[in-house]
């Protein structure tokens, strides 16, 4: 088993911590609506948010006031002003008729920069179902967690 | 460490770390790929072209949109996002990115495409600056993989120019 033995040990180890660092860092879509053609819940998005200029054609991520669940859609305007570079931004869900003015709050018709918490810039599809059932069954989660510890427990080094 | 359930963690630790590797390998090689996308758009016909009673400039446009974006499709690609905005500048914004219309490209079967249609969405001013405005048409896409990285890019088109007056 030599080198492959080796290798995994060291990845056991690190394992628990890795899957809450990877629940906590990465942005999940967990939606239920589908805003977006490509990606359902269950995937997993890789979300950033840099300091770039908001533009056309990128899939952003805001929250509306009110709602709990953040919106993943994509950019279809932008109008920035000459000397603040404020923007007014619309969006759209790909899979959607019209634009997201129905989801804005009342009389809003423009998001700006500080609604924006991030891009996404790359999809891990179903990796997230992972999650998804620990939330909704607790006890799935708690079998897990205490298979872990087990384990954890058990083992002779 | 030779238990099942040592032995069962081991190797279902093993199987996920090589999916990851195959998938980051996957979304990797997607850097290779040299594509050689084409694409132009002309404006067939000024439809109308009205200051709105709130104050803001629109117009209506019928275009031809035509493009072969197959080069772009590797076999890590499930779909590409294309769309087509007007760009220009006015004295209020420096930068102002109306998206005209866009489409999604299933499969590399459909990538090589000619489209004529009206705009999609409302090409609307903040104020009233269209008249005689020069702008840019850009086709954009967003290549959505299987798994992994999103590429996007674009080419920009310019030379286009509205009506001096309002029709």
């Amino acid at each position: 088993m030599g080198f492959v033995g080796d290798t995994v040990e060291s990845i056991r180890s690190m394992q628990i911590r890795q899957v809450v660092s990877q629940i906590i860092s990465l942005g999940e879509a967990r939606y239920r609506n589908r805003p977006l053609v490509f990606a359902f819940e269950g995937d997993i998005l890789f979300l950033h948010m840099s300091k770039e200029p908001i533009r056309t054609g990128e899939i952003v991520v805001f929250n509306v006031d009110g709602r709990e669940i953040p919106i993943v859609h994509r950019v279809i305007k932008v109008h920035e002003r000459q000397d603040t570079a404020e923007v007014d931004i619309l969006t759209k869900g790909d899979n959607n008729f019209g634009d997201d003015r129905l989801l804005y709050a009342q009389g809003q018709l423009w998001l700006q920069q500080h609604h924006i918490m991030g891009r996404a810039v790359g999809y891990l599809p179903y990796v997230g179902w992972v999650t998804i059932i620990m939330t909704e069954k607790p006890i799935i989660k708690y079998l897990l967690i205490g298979a872990l510890g087990l384990l954890v427990i058990t083992s002779k080094e | 460490m030779h238990s099942f359930g040592h032995r069962a963690n081991a190797v279902a630790t093993f199987a996920v770390t090589i999916l990851a590797a195959m998938c980051f390998a996957a979304s990797f090689s997607d850097n290779f790929n040299s594509a050689t996308p084409t694409a132009s758009v002309k404006i067939l016909n000024i439809n109308w072209f009205q200051k709105e009673a709130n104050g803001n400039d629109e117009v209506s446009m019928t275009l031809n949109i035509s493009a072969d974006l197959s080069s772009l499709f590797t076999w890590n690609t499930k779909q590409v996002f294309v769309f087509v905005a007007a760009e220009y500048e006015t004295a209020q914004n420096a930068l102002n990115q109306v998206s005209l219309w866009d489409g999604i490209i299933p499969a590399k079967e459909h990538a090589k495409f000619l489209i004529h249609t009206t705009n999609k969405y409302r090409f609307i001013d903040q104020g009233s600056n269209l008249k005689g405005k020069d702008f840019n048409l850009t086709m954009h896409w967003h290549i959505m993989p299987k798994t992994g990285k999103m590429f996007a890019d674009k080419i920009v088109m310019t030379g286009y120019r509205l009506p001096e007056q309002y029709r």
